[in-house]
């Protein structure tokens, strides 16, 4: 990524052709090489560029095509001018600057002022850092973020239109779509929050007890049904052996009262999201079993969620959204601003936790809670490509533990609540490199999830839920 | 020479309070001793864990931090973060007009209940059924079917705080006594008239407690109805701030709250009392 301007098609680079050869993202040479960079594949914008010199960048793109339809007219005027020239002799009767302007703006947003609610956890990161660091505002958008009390008041206040778009754990919209724990209401997910970014906590009583073999009977805490934590959870119970059914007791606990609840021996533990699980090293009450990457490195844990209806009804507005939380996340992506974003979501008004719990969490140099200090600068990651086949997964488990009854058709829901056509588009018009596919494989403890065959799948668990 | 009962009263209160902040202070105190621990690791821990201080704090913490709040009571950091005074403001305007509503629904039905043994008699059970009902069970179904949730706190404190001034209205209005309502008739007052000049000050003093009782009920409410719907008040203060574990500032809150209430209940006990007769 040294090269500027490599996500987008450089129009004055007389070495390159535009787009018709090389690969379809643009970001490498052949197509061969896109493929084998597809896989380890992250959406990340480009460090060295500015917003408007990406826009710039298409945008002269797109002038050049028009003006020299034929690649090698243009690579001789720029062999023989120089790029500099043939940039400036082009804004002569071309306002590079005015189209710049209104591709960036693409549109005017219908409606400027937006509630967007959150939990304070750091999932939520990317959509409360985007308040003080500017990143609505760069959009035009001007967006208040409200604090809110729990999974279930965020979801009726979403659905109650009295916020605009909400942080909600990544399987809510697809509870929310097939109407599960609430009337059935079309939602939709533009952006993934956060990957990573869980632990499974134990109090510290159990310090010895490491194999879950040894926790029948134990009780858990997760934030919510419809989770990836309560999945994640289960999924690591089951494979070793426990039936989360039978075997524990889970509980739906809302995150501040579970550090509470272990300080009080009410729970032996909890699979929940950061900085909860720091917060309870950082008291002294628990210590961290397993960070939830250990199950599966890059599940996805919360979502930006909107209804149908606020897209079709303010689409530039949610198409602003969309690219201020893809902004941010690709900013909250990068190790080096991590120090930065905790000072700016640590005061009351944002998360309200002390600025070194969640310097532990987003560096990833953190206490154990065992006297060690670990580093893990995965412990959280930010991603924001809505991969359909997230969805597919979160549904074989809604059906593996019986939140759904009956046949599912896995990817229409998939492809109507994960947006990642729509998101894909976004990206374009930013200036970033997309994954060409909106399904991927990948792995869960060593299992192999393929998204084409959700059914198998969901056949090879042998503890789930009899139904 | 004896001291007056008062002040002796007096004395005995400001005893039993520095006994309470004694105990409290040495119940809390720091252990001191806790796990040997790398100083990097010890960087990374709280208080709890490296000094042994206790996990709930002592009236010295809750001191200092009140004397913060109370220098700068009105800042505004932005929609989840104002100060008490904010937060207060919010609370008590919330129930204010909660409590105006049910003031307004309650007086005159209970006029009509006390004064028809008809209606007293068809309106009971729903009544008995309706009053026990706790504030956070009206919640959810407040919020699914109002679908605002500002609107949905005061609703609640409304129908929580309906019964007491309802019930009482109807039994003062019922219980004027017969001879004066008698007199009057001879005297040919009109139904209107009779109600203002005659059963409405007969009846105040039961119409003033039950609504002392309200008033303490809608405070009661409001605490528990913005730590669920959020936003601002002191009930999400408080809920935010156990969000942060920070038991200091939650003492604050209740502190504060059991002020405001006793302010609110002895403004209504004022009130009583103005309107109270020697028989």
């Amino acid at each position: 990524m040294g090269r500027s301007m490599s996500t987008s098609d450089d129009p004055f680079d007389a070495d390159r052709a535009l787009v018709r050869s090389g690969c379809a993202c643009g970001r490498h040479r052949s197509t061969a090489e896109h493929v084998r960079a597809e896989r380890t594949l992250r959406c990340e914008p480009v460090a060295d560029l500015s917003e408007q010199k990406r826009y710039e960048g298409i945008v002269a793109s797109a002038v050049m095509r028009a003006v020299f339809p034929q690649d090698v007219a243009r690579r001789v005027l720029l062999k023989s001018v120089g790029a500099a020239t043939a940039l400036a002799a082009l804004s002569q009767f071309f306002p590079l600057k005015t189209a710049t302007e209104a591709f960036a703006d693409a549109g005017p947003p219908e409606k400027k002022d937006l509630k967007v609610g959150f939990i304070p956890i750091t999932c939520a990161t990317p959509i409360i850092m985007a308040a003080p660091l500017g990143f609505y505002a760069r959009q035009g958008l001007n967006v208040e973020v409200v604090k809110t009390a729990g999974w279930a008041v965020i979801r009726d206040k979403t659905i109650n239109k009295e916020y605009d778009a909400a942080h909600m754990l990544a399987p809510m919209p697809i509870a929310i779509s097939l109407g599960l724990g609430a009337n059935a209401i079309p939602f939709t997910v533009p952006a993934i929050e956060n990957i990573n970014g869980q632990g499974i906590t134990l109090a510290i009583k159990h310090k010895d007890k490491r194999d879950p073999k040894d926790w029948k009977g134990m009780k858990f805490a997760i934030p919510f049904d419809y989770s990836m934590h309560n999945y994640l959870l289960r999924y690591y119970l089951a494979e070793h052996g426990l039936d989360p059914d039978t075997d524990v007791q889970l509980r739906s606990v809302p995150p501040p009262e579970m550090v509470a609840n272990l300080r009080a021996d009410n729970i032996d533990g909890f699979l929940a999201p950061d900085n909860i699980c720091q917060r309870a090293i950082y008291d002294g009450v628990g210590f961290l079993h397993i960070l939830s990457k250990e199950i599966w490195d890059g599940h996805p844990c919360c979502s930006f969620a909107a209804s149908r209806e606020f897209i079709t009804t303010a689409p530039n507005s949610f198409a602003a959204l969309t690219r201020a939380i893809v902004d941010a996340t690709g900013f909250a992506a990068k190790a080096e601003n991590r120090k930065q974003i905790a000072e700016a979501i640590a005061p009351a008004n944002y998360i309200n936790a002390p600025v070194t719990v969640l310097e532990q969490v987003l560096t990833g140099t953190y206490a154990d809670g065992l006297g060690g200090v670990k580093t893990d600068p995965k412990r959280v990651d930010f991603d924001p490509f809505p991969w359909q086949s997230f969805a597919v997964w979160m549904l074989t488990q809604m059906k593996r533990w019986g939140q759904i009854k009956g046949d599912v058709d896995y990817h229409a829901v998939a492809e109507q609540v994960y947006l990642a056509t729509d998101t894909k588009k976004v990206m374009v018009e930013m200036g970033l490199a997309p994954p060409t596919s909106s399904y991927k494989s990948f792995s869960v403890m060593g299992k192999t999830f393929d998204p084409a065959k959700p059914d198998d799948y969901l056949a090879s668990f042998k503890i789930r839920k009899s139904s | 020479m004896t001291l007056s009962l008062r002040l002796r009263a007096a004395i005995v209160s400001i005893v039993l309070f520095a006994a309470f902040l004694g105990a409290w202070h040495l119940a809390t105190r720091s252990s001191g001793t806790t796990a040997a621990m790398s100083p990097e690791y010890a960087r990374l821990m709280g208080l709890t864990a490296t000094q042994g201080k206790s996990a709930m704090p002592g009236p010295l913490d809750v001191g200092a931090k009140l004397w913060e709040h109370l220098k700068r009571p009105f800042y505004d950091n932005g929609p989840n973060d104002k100060g008490l005074g904010i937060q207060l403001a919010y609370s008590i305007g919330r129930v204010g007009l909660g409590y105006l509503i049910a003031v307004v629904v309650a007086i005159p039905l209970g006029f009509m209940i006390g004064m028809s043994p008809l209606i007293s008699r068809a309106l009971d059970p729903f009544i008995q059924l309706l009053k026990p009902i706790s504030p956070l069970a009206w919640m959810p179904l407040a919020l699914y079917t109002i679908k605002d949730s500002s609107i949905s706190a005061i609703f609640v404190i409304f129908i929580c705080s309906v019964w007491p001034m309802l019930l009482n209205t109807a039994f003062g209005v019922a219980s004027v006594r017969k001879e004066w309502i008698n007199v009057a008739r001879t005297l040919e007052v009109g139904t209107i008239r009779r109600a203002f000049t005659v059963i409405l000050p007969a009846a105040a003093p039961t119409i003033l407690t039950g609504m002392r009782i309200s008033i303490g009920i809608a405070w009661l409410v409001i605490v528990a109805a913005e730590m669920l719907v959020g936003g601002t008040g002191i009930g999400y203060f408080v809920w935010n701030e156990w969000n942060n574990l920070s038991i200091t500032n939650v003492i604050i809150a209740i502190l504060l709250i059991g002020l405001v209430g006793m302010l609110l209940d002895q403004v209504l006990a004022r009130f009583t009392r103005m309107v109270t007769f020697p028989e």
